[in-house]
């Protein structure tokens, strides 16, 4: 129940950030030691890493039949790694 | 018994499957985009020498495909919300079309800059 | 226009196979009057399943060339274009035997997502006024014809993927009785709808209102449900 209301609220605010986005790749060289697009990153990014796992489990239940709380944990994981990963990333293009 | 594609055969359902391969692509390639931007950290030459492996036509057609991917899975995911959050009326396939239009102009957009 | 159709119909229950027949082509005919024909004057031992023939009872649906339809008001000229129907059981429900499915699992969600009314007044108190230009009333009225034919279970592809899911049809009831301002279980209906088998695993493919022989969109009950349920669970009513 929770999960479902988040998912939605998650969805908003990947699709705010996304926005943002689309010229990323242009501004990929002015991001070091611009707060902002920190800022901005560091969002994105904990949105993706939630939204990512919710899409997964659904693709693993509806067409792999992988589901339970044993699946949940290992996306769960997962998508703390993508973030441990992510954060690295951002730090890398920020410094 | 099970249905097969006769039964799926309209364009919601083939939006939800673009949707659907689109994130799963989108998902896949998340790790790998961020082991590059992580080189910045303390391997900027590799990384300076991947991005000139980059400058290829081959590279450059793929990363258009997750340029389209991206905005596919955006504007399929905007037009759900859209559908699900406002007032409902029969307006699934202006949706649809208003997305497949945006996405399209993204990936032209994206071939004209690089 | 040829004189002969040439029909495939499913034989046997899980298991089995198609069964090729030639019927003779009539103007105006129905599916369902192929089947009645087959059964019939070429092999009485076909089952199948049909009351009212009119459109109003929701026994007869099958699946028609691979789409479930409801077979009495289906016209062959409609769906068979080039003079061959396959017919087969409906999808995602347990097949008894021929093209006839047990349907229980099916009715059984209609009371798991609490599709039964739950009166607030007794037949002391006097009657509902219920505005019929209401939002709520209107609303219940775009879900109320469901005639329980099943055509909208048999055709979403998430009752297939989740087995547990309640499935178009069951939510569909749910959304008109949230609608129903008579009705005392709003916030235990929102509970038993708001969960992973419920509404929030609806993926909009729109099959359902692609398919509905009435017209209805379940599609748009099931996005008022997901609104609701978050509505409620942002006030702490869940």
């Amino acid at each position: 129940m929770v999960l479902g209301v988040c998912v939605f609220v998650h969805l908003v605010t990947i699709i705010v950030a996304m926005r943002g986005d689309l010229s990323a790749a242009a501004i990929l060289e002015r991001t070091q030691g611009n707060w902002l697009w920190f800022v901005f990153y560091v969002v994105f990014l904990l949105a993706v890493v939630v939204h990512a796992p919710v899409g997964m489990r659904a693709v693993l239940d509806e067409w792999l039949g992988w589901r339970g709380t044993g699946i949940d944990i290992l996306l769960v994981i997962l998508a703390l790694a993508l973030g441990i990963w992510g954060l690295r990333a951002v730090w890398g293009v920020f410094v | 018994m099970k249905t097969d594609w006769r039964a799926r055969n309209h364009p919601a359902w083939w939006a939800f499957l673009v949707h659907r391969i689109s994130g799963i692509v989108l998902t896949l390639f998340l790790p790998f985009h961020f082991w590059v931007l992580g080189m910045a950290l303390n391997e900027a030459a590799r990384m300076d020498d991947f991005f000139a492996w980059t400058d290829r036509p081959l590279v450059k057609f793929a990363e258009a495909g997750l340029v389209i991917l991206l905005a596919a899975h955006l504007t399929g995911g905007l037009r759900l919300m859209a559908l699900e959050f406002l007032a409902w009326r029969g307006w699934q396939k202006d949706l649809l079309a208003v997305a497949a239009g945006l996405t399209v102009i993204a990936g032209v957009v994206f071939a004209y800059v690089v | 226009m040829s004189d002969i159709l040439q029909v495939r119909v499913w034989r046997g229950d899980e298991q089995g196979e198609y069964q090729a027949f030639e019927v003779p082509r009539l103007e105006s005919q129905t599916v369902l009057d192929v089947v009645s024909h087959i059964q019939r004057h070429m092999d009485p031992t076909l089952a199948y399943r049909f009351a009212c023939r009119v459109g109003m009872c929701g026994s007869c649906a099958m699946t028609v060339n691979g789409v479930a339809r409801w077979t009495c008001r289906t016209h062959v000229s409609k769906v068979a274009k080039d003079g061959a129907l396959e017919l087969a059981p409906l999808a995602h429900l347990p097949v008894v035997r021929d093209l006839v499915t047990d349907m229980s699992e099916f009715f059984d969600k209609w009371a798991r997502a609490r599709g039964q009314f739950h009166p607030t007044a007794t037949r002391e108190d006097p009657f509902a006024r219920v505005r019929p230009d209401s939002p709520e009333r209107r609303n219940a009225d775009a879900g109320i014809e469901c005639i329980g034919c099943g055509v909208c279970y048999a055709s979403c592809d998430v009752v297939q993927w989740r087995p547990d899911y309640l499935g178009p049809a069951a939510l569909n009831r749910a959304w008109t009785l949230i609608n129903d301002e008579r009705d005392g279980a709003r916030n235990e209906r929102l509970r038993a709808v708001g969960d992973d088998a419920g509404c929030l695993a609806c993926h909009t493919h729109v099959s359902c209102t692609e398919r509905c022989p009435k017209h209805i969109s379940p599609t748009a009950g099931i996005a008022g449900l997901k609104r609701a349920v978050m509505k409620a669970a942002l006030r702490g009513d869940l």
